[in-house]
């Protein structure tokens, strides 16, 4: 088949692929995983988007993800109608906050933007453990009864929007909202004086970052029935997780996230399930982050021809190029 | 009047407290002037300081008090080990994404709380020094006095060990070789580089200076908090919420800025409630970035030239 022809349809066919799946008669935990490393797929793609292709790095996506979660949740708790609807009204509520993040965070730069982060995610975490009498605190929202037992339905719909995410990112960034994000990365001051309004851009990078973030999160909620502030907030398993699934498979590159959040999952999963080791499954996360940063700077997909050689990267650039 | 009594209390243990906080933040301000980075492992460091005084304690029985003095050199060691061998070398590596230095220094965080869960258990733990609930009262000293105020031992102790540590450490910047070139590398890295700065020893040495004043503060805090593994993390928050109240890399600000966040946290946790004093530490750190993006360095500037 011709190469080029192939790279233009690889997306398609592996989401043909994924859609029999289910029919495959995989166990359950299979799904799970399978399920996990589509949700952390988005999660990646939508940090690559603000971290990746805007350079604006992040320690606190748990805050959107958290909050998507939490408005589902909410409005299953609350409003007493179905956590579903949390998908579609955490695209308003995350778009207001990241307004107002954006409003904050965005006049700082580099290192201060990503303290700034970091630190709303904490205040996310802890305004949500105290406001008992909305949030439940530490006790937690669950839903009683669950949509499907079965695995197949949530597997569709988190497919449908990792899909959607894989196609609405490479859309954004081939389009000129793109080059201005790259544009900012690579040279702020340089950005801002060829007439480009550094701030909204970096705020449009931002809303579409969080949005995409707290679907993922909405989903979570739904998947999984049971959030406390602990689960969806927390700095070190999801924050920070998310910047090293990016880091792992490739900043600003398409397949990285994905990559990435393959190899996360299901390193996680191992690690976890090992005698005695599993205790210490923060410690080798910890060593492969500091290895990928000091060997493999730009993740597996960016670096792809240090590791595989010359050869196939060349085929490969072509594929990957932002 | 027991209104007046609890306020100057709160009022009291927030600043004991805050002479303490501005002891982590010094030494991130140091880092944060020399290298340009956050040290989001500034909490885990002080973390292990914290373990070698503890263990210290269990097995000779020496006062926190007294393994200042051993866990500050070992952590100045390890600190320096961790410039040379981890974060010089990811200086000279090209990659996309920005700030390599902070993101592998919170890998370094999650390897040390996780090794300390690991081979400590994840038990809370103190030091049960003999003087841990000694204080002094007004009443002791002044019979009729209206109002009663106390004064806890460790806490005061501790206090006045940090003021010391701090007036050492800034003769040591104002009046040594080394501690000028620290200041200079900080101001004008290239400055620094044509007077003849060796300005990679100065970084080495600036992040053993920021590790063992970090080791101080955990062997302060030691008599008077407990201990466990993830408790770096909430000292880290500390340290880098100070760092930008006080101005990023200011020494002075990071002083005024220990004092601010403690008398804060004391009376958001006394009148608001002390579930939200962590709130309340971001609460004001993003005030201090969206109203006093210089921090306080920039006012005590502001000050100097007006005249």
């Amino acid at each position: 088949m011709n190469k080029s022809l192939l790279k233009k349809f690889l997306p398609l066919i592996i989401f043909i692929i994924l859609l029999v799946v289910p029919f495959m008669g995989l166990s359950s935990y299979l799904m799970h995983i399978l399920i996990l490393v589509l949700m952390w797929s988005v999660i990646g793609q939508a940090w690559n988007v603000l971290g990746g292709y805007t350079g604006q790095v992040s320690f606190g996506h748990a805050a959107f993800f958290g909050v998507g979660a939490y408005t589902a949740g909410i409005l299953y708790q609350h409003v007493e109608i179905s956590a579903w609807w949390g998908l579609p009204v955490c695209i308003v509520v995350l778009t207001l906050l990241s307004l107002a993040i954006g409003y904050i965070c965005l006049r700082l730069r580099g290192a201060y933007f990503a303290l700034a982060t970091l630190a709303l995610g904490e205040i996310c975490r802890v305004t949500a453990e105290n406001l008992v009498d909305f949030t439940r605190g530490n006790l937690g929202i669950m839903i009683r009864e669950r949509t499907w037992v079965d695995k197949t339905w949530f597997f569709y719909i988190i497919l449908l929007i990792a899909a959607g995410t894989y196609f609405l990112v490479k859309i954004l960034i081939e389009s000129k909202l793109g080059y201005y994000f790259v544009a900012i990365r690579e040279d702020q001051d340089a950005a801002e004086s060829l007439g480009i309004n550094t701030t909204l851009y970096k705020t449009i990078s931002l809303c579409i970052s969080g949005v995409l973030t707290g679907i993922a999160g909405a989903f979570y909620m739904n998947y999984m029935g049971y959030i406390d502030p602990g689960v969806v907030f927390p700095l070190y398993d999801l924050s920070i997780t998310t910047v090293m699934v990016v880091m792992v498979g490739g900043a600003a590159t398409y397949w990285g996230p994905i990559i990435g959040a393959i190899i996360m999952v299901f390193l996680a999963e191992v690690i976890r399930s090992l005698p005695y080791i599993g205790a210490a499954h923060q410690t080798i996360f910890g060593v492969i982050l500091i290895c990928i940063i000091m060997f493999l700077p730009n993740g597996i997909v960016g670096d792809f021809g240090k590791l595989v050689g010359p050869v196939i990267s060349k085929w490969w650039k072509k594929d990957t190029s932002s | 009047m027991a209104q007046l009594e609890l306020f100057i209390q709160t009022l009291i243990s927030g600043f004991l407290l805050g002479g303490l906080y501005a002891l982590i933040a010094l030494g991130m301000a140091l880092i944060m002037g020399v290298m340009r980075i956050i040290n989001l492992a500034h909490g885990d460091f002080m973390m292990v300081a914290m373990y070698i005084a503890f263990w210290l304690f269990s097995f000779f029985g020496i006062d926190p008090y007294v393994s200042v003095f051993i866990a500050a050199p070992v952590l100045f060691v390890f600190g320096m080990g961790v410039q040379k061998y981890l974060l010089t070398p990811v200086m000279k590596v090209e990659s996309i994404l920005p700030h390599n230095q902070v993101i592998m220094t919170v890998g370094m965080a999650m390897v040390l709380s996780n090794l300390a869960t690991v081979f400590f258990t994840g038990n809370y733990r103190s030091v049960p020094v003999s003087y841990a609930s000694s204080a002094w009262y007004l009443t002791d000293i002044w019979k009729n006095s209206p109002i009663e105020l106390s004064l806890s031992l460790p806490w005061t102790l501790s206090f006045v060990i940090g003021v010391i540590i701090t007036i050492g450490l800034w003769i040591f910047l104002g009046k040594t070789d080394m501690g000028k070139s620290i200041r200079a590398t900080s101001q004008d890295l290239d400055a620094a580089l044509l007077m003849g700065v060796n300005v990679n020893r100065t970084r080495l040495v600036t992040f053993g200076i920021g590790c063992a004043l970090v080791a101080c503060a955990g062997c302060l805090f030691i008599p008077i908090y407990y201990l466990y593994p993830a408790l770096g993390k909430q000292f880290t928050n500390v340290g880098f919420v100070i760092t930008v109240i006080g101005g990023m890399g200011s020494t002075n600000g990071a002083v005024i800025g220990g004092l601010i966040l403690g008398i804060f946290e004391s009376m958001t946790a006394t009148y608001i409630g002390m579930g939200w004093a962590p709130a309340g530490r971001f609460i004001i750190f993003v005030l201090a970035l969206v109203f006093l993006p210089g921090g306080v360095a920039s006012i005590l500037r502001s000050k100097r030239l007006g005249k």
